[in-house]
């Protein structure tokens, strides 16, 4: 099978790689490009374990195909924090202990930036059906809405 | 040197508190390395193949048409894995697990493996492994199973533990049986009797993780394994076991592991990887799929309990009785052993009487799963003692207390109990704002308590002490939910210093001595009773070097706050000495400094949970929604509290999965249906309230700070405090876990029709 | 002197005795003594077992001592999750 070029945006920068027809984003992430903070929980589309934001929308990226990002803007959890600045999400995470073996952590920041990305001051139901598509299976979810919760707070009253 | 382990009131600096913990950068940045995140040069890729029968026996396997496919490194089959157990029958069942030898016993079980250049060239490969199968009868229901005419998976097997010994084979591999008194005599008296058969079905972990692993065997015979697993010295030995390896020359890394509850301490594929890094010459990456996840890796029981209770009319449980059957998947292990165990382990009963069936079927092989058995058994005891004290007409609270175990009682399964904690989470449920919190339509409360034994174990550890001062320690015990953060503030607190200058660490095998798995919730408990004693073997180097410093000698230097302290006016003028000025100091004054500790830290500590739930039906659909959860548990003392919290609340929502939701579906071919996440479904974060927790501290006399095993006690009330919340909601019985919709209609529509 | 019970599995490769007295100071003696006296119990006491001194489990812990007078248990090795 032939290769296919795409040029796309991967957290700001511009990446070129070659993949197969049938080969995942997530896939790309992980075995070509070296981003291996996307997970692979189950490669159904069931888990969020690989949640990448695709042009502002949280995808599963184990159900988008490579090529399709082509002329495309990702944003994966290798380019969430500023340099060496976490981003708020992050640290509040740290803080509440919102993981605990963290395979689902990486997959949660990136839904839930997303979240906060349109919605920057959302309800506790807002923040638990906006994370359904994530499971973690180590914390019972409390401290990842607490933690979502303090972050929201945290950046209004940066932006304020 | 020797230790003492026993508790000291103390004042703590560290432990209690609430730092960051040190992996935590590493996880939010998607820097953290897990099972699959890791290659090497020149790896291939593995690939399993599994029987698709549920039990059958392998007549021929042909692997010429898949070997020679381009790409193709290597295939393996049982042939490639000689059996050197040497009458070792359980690390047989492991190595017939790894790959079926004669028979596949179940829908899954792997026959054979591929590695190959890339996945196309695996997967291609595994399509052209001929393998011919004799299909055999199979059974996948416990009962079923134990019953005399269920076709049977070893005709080798006779039921051990009754008397006379049979001489005809059978699914049942044991019977064992507890209890004490004279339970015909105990019903005799009693007023009321409560008399039910419960069922459970079978449940998966649901680690997010897969397992994973990268093998390389070189040559020369060294080899290292790279994988998520909860004990990595248990993994060398087992596979140095099975493949025949020296373990000096076996290095196995534990990765990040993204959970395992009991699930990873098991080897499924990593024989397999190492037997195909050794056939092709080249390392070999395995993954597993979610798909052979559920199918081939870890269930727990499936079970089948009967229970009889019986109290007067003041509410004095008078006897007990339960007969337990569980599955064990194709290989015979213990499983209703422990279920029989912990039954009736909250109370104190006069005549109690507990037998368990282990019951052999066509699934998976069952691995443990958070304080494994005890959960099923629970739900049995619990909702029938929540019935009987329905009927006396008492709070189902005070029944409770009235009956629960304390100081002195004579446990279900043997001994006599020290210092418990079942007692005060009682009074802490009776006292706690969720009792008198108001309950809307369609609602019900239910509370359940329950029991586990916890572990310790073999556990070594090193802290050394840098130059700079700050303190690195390599602990032998895999952090599977915030352990290094514990660790930490354990050394931190026993030797004055600040948790900021203490580095924790997992070390692989090949740097530390030999350390049990991270099991029976073991990691905080004994890793941290290590350190306290590696710090102090620390402390004695560090008084002889300040005597050194000071000249004088040694029994005049004592340790506190993190200093050297001369003793006694004569050395007033020698101000103390820090860490950080010994340490600076040790180039000139004998070396590096060091502790080392090597313990069996035993004496866990049994430890009990008081659960408290309201759940809301929808009469109309079945389906159950939690309003409101309650875990009050003892930890002995809490090390890093919101890692505790996190434990109570995790094990919680894995119990209200199991309650409502999670199930082994398999068809009447005895396939698996339902592997994968979409229709095994575990709770989301739409399913579930905030998770309320209450840290009740009652210190452990057998360790220097009180620590108890946290870990696994809290799954084991929720699957009976929801039923009894669904059973007051409804005003039926629910005597058939999980609770699922039409399981819940059903029982609705029976009731109505009755 | 201590009075050990043992699981219900060992009782037949014991003379069908639920408990017996043994003059022991540490878990190891104890065994030691066990197997001694009922070599059936030497491949149970070498692969599974666990000892319940007084109610708290040691399953590795040979060097234990045995108080005068402790109730002891013999138990199964048991698994953790
Ligand atoms: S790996 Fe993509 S959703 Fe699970
Ligand atoms: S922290 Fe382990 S799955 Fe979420």
């Amino acid at each position: 099978m032939s290769s296919i070029a795409v040029s796309t945006t991967i957290n700001g920068d511009d990446v070129e790689y070659l993949c197969q027809a049938d080969e995942t984003l997530l896939d790309v992430l992980r075995n070509r490009l070296g981003l291996m903070g996307a997970k692979e929980g189950c490669g159904t589309g069931d888990c969020g374990a690989c949640s990448t934001i695709m042009d502002g929308r949280v995808v599963c990226s184990c159900l988008v195909l490579g090529a399709e990002a082509e002329g495309r803007s990702i944003e994966t959890i290798e380019g969430m924090a500023n340099g060496n600045e976490l981003h708020p999400l992050q640290s509040k995470f740290i803080e509440h202990a919102a993981l605990q073996c963290g395979i689902c952590t990486p997959g949660f920041l990136m839904a839930a930036k997303a979240l906060l990305d349109v919605k920057p001051d959302p309800t506790e139901k807002d923040i638990r059906f906006w994370l359904a598509g994530n499971l973690c299976r180590c914390t019972g979810y409390d401290k990842i809405v607490r933690a979502v919760q303090d972050a929201a707070q945290e950046m209004k009253g940066a932006r304020a | 040197m020797s230790f003492d382990a026993t508790y000291r009131d103390k004042a703590f600096k560290s432990v209690g508190t609430r730092p960051l913990r040190p992996d935590g950068v590493d996880k939010v940045t998607g820097r953290a390395r897990y099972g699959a995140d890791f290659n090497m040069p020149g790896q291939l890729v593995a690939r399993v193949l599994r029987s698709p029968h549920a039990h059958a026996r392998i007549k021929r396997i042909d692997t010429s048409r898949a070997e020679a496919v381009r790409g193709v490194k290597a295939v393996i089959t049982a042939a490639d894995l000689p059996d050197l157990t040497d009458g070792d029958a359980s690390l047989l069942a492991i190595l017939d697990n790894c790959m079926a030898r004669t028979k596949a016993l179940y829908d899954g079980h792997a026959v054979a493996a591929v590695a190959a250049i890339d996945e196309k060239s695996a997967k291609q490969a595994l399509k052209l492994i001929e393998v011919e199968y004799e299909i055999l009868p199979h059974v996948v229901d416990v009962d079923a199973a134990a019953r005399p005419d269920a076709p049977i998976l070893n005709e080798a097997i006779r039921t051990s533990g009754v008397e006379p010994a049979p001489d005809t084979p059978s699914n049942v591999a044991n019977r064992s049986e507890f209890g004490h008194g004279d339970v015909d005599a105990g019903f005799a008296q009693a007023d009321v009797i409560v008399e039910r058969s419960y069922r459970t079905e079978q449940t998966h972990q649901g680690y997010i993780e897969p397992h994973a692993c990268v093998a390389n065997c070189n040559p020369d015979g060294t080899t290292d394994l790279w994988v998520c697993t909860q004990g990595h010295f248990v993994y060398r030995q087992t596979c140095a076991d099975l493949l025949g390896l020296e373990v000096s020359k076996l290095r196995v890394t534990s990765s990040e592991i993204g959970g395992g509850f009991g699930g990873k301490t098991h080897v499924w594929a990593e024989p397999v990887a190492l037997a195909l890094s050794r056939k092709a010459g080249r390392p070999v990456k395995l993954v597993m799929s979610r798909e052979e996840v559920f199918r081939a890796s870890g269930p727990t029981s499936a079970t089948s309990i009967d229970v009889k209770i019986g109290a007067k009319a003041d509410g004095t449980i008078t006897a007990a009785e339960a007969t337990l059957r569980y599955s064990n998947g194709p290989y015979a292990d213990m499983w209703a052993e422990l279920g029989a165990m912990t039954s009736f382990a909250c109370y104190d009963l006069e005549n109690v009487k507990t037998v368990g069936f282990e019951v052999l079927v066509n699934r998976p092989k069952v691995a443990a799963y958070r304080a494994p058995s005890a959960p099923m058994a629970a739900f049995a005891v619990e909702s029938a003692v929540d019935e009987l004290a329905h009927k006396i007409g008492m709070d189902a609270v005070e029944f409770r207390i009235r009956n629960a175990a304390k100081e002195g009682t004579r446990s279900s399964y043997g001994p006599v109990y020290g210092p418990i904690g079942i007692g005060p989470t009682l009074e802490a449920a009776k006292a706690h704002p969720h009792m008198s919190a108001p309950l809307g339509e369609n609602q019900g409360r239910g509370m359940a308590c329950g029991f586990w034994f916890n572990f310790g174990g073999q556990t070594c550890t090193d802290l050394n002490i840098n130059a700079d001062g700050t303190v690195t320690l390599a602990v032998g015990t895999v952090d599977v939910g915030g352990s290094r953060a514990s660790l930490s503030l354990i050394a931190a607190e026993e030797l004055g210093i600040d948790y900021q200058n203490v580095k924790a660490v997992v070390a692989d095998t090949a740097t530390l001595g030999y350390n049990d798995m991270t099991d029976g919730s073991r990691g905080t408990f004994s890793s941290s009773m290590a350190t306290i004693s590696a710090a102090r073997n620390a402390i004695e180097v560090m008084r002889r070097r300040a005597a050194l410093t000071w000249d004088i000698p040694v029994e005049d230097v004592h340790w506190e706050d993190g200093h050297a302290k001369a003793a006694g006016s004569k050395y007033d003028n020698l101000s103390p000495l820090s860490v950080k000025e010994i340490a600076a100091e040790s180039g000139n004054s004998g070396g590096p400094i060091a502790g080392h500790s090597e313990m069996v830290a035993d004496g866990a500590g049994v430890s009990f949970a008081t659960h408290l739930c309201d759940v809301e039906v929808d009469p109309e659909t079945g389906s159950t929604r939690i309003v409101r959860y309650t875990v009050i548990q003892d930890a002995g003392k809490a090390v890093h509290p919101a890692y505790v919290e996190g434990q109570y609340q995790g094990g919680a929502a894995q119990g209200i999965g199991w309650a409502l939701n999670e199930e082994y579906i398999y068809g009447e071919d005895g396939r698996l249906q339902n592997p994968g996440f979409l229709d095994y479904r575990i709770p989301v974060c739409s399913d579930l309230p905030m998770i309320d927790t209450q840290i009740l501290e009652i210190p452990n006399p057998n360790h220097p700070y009180g620590v108890r095993g946290v870990g696994e006690t809290s799954i084991v009330p929720p699957l009976a405090a929801i039923a009894n919340a669904v059973s007051n909601a409804v005003g039926v019985r629910m005597t058939h876990i999980p609770m699922s919709p039409p399981r819940i209609l059903a029982a609705l529509n029976a009731d109505k029709d009755g | 002197m201590v009075t050990v019970t043992l699981w219900a599995g060992l009782v037949p490769l014991a003379d069908n005795q639920k408990t017996l007295e043994v003059e022991a100071d540490t878990i190891r003696d104890l065994l030691r003594q066990l197997t001694e006296r009922y070599p059936g119990l030497r491949d149970p006491i070498k692969n599974e077992v666990a000892v319940v001194i007084d109610g708290v489990i040691y399953r590795d812990d040979r060097s234990r001592p045995l108080p005068d007078g402790a109730e002891v248990f013999l138990m199964r090795r048991l698994a953790g999750g």
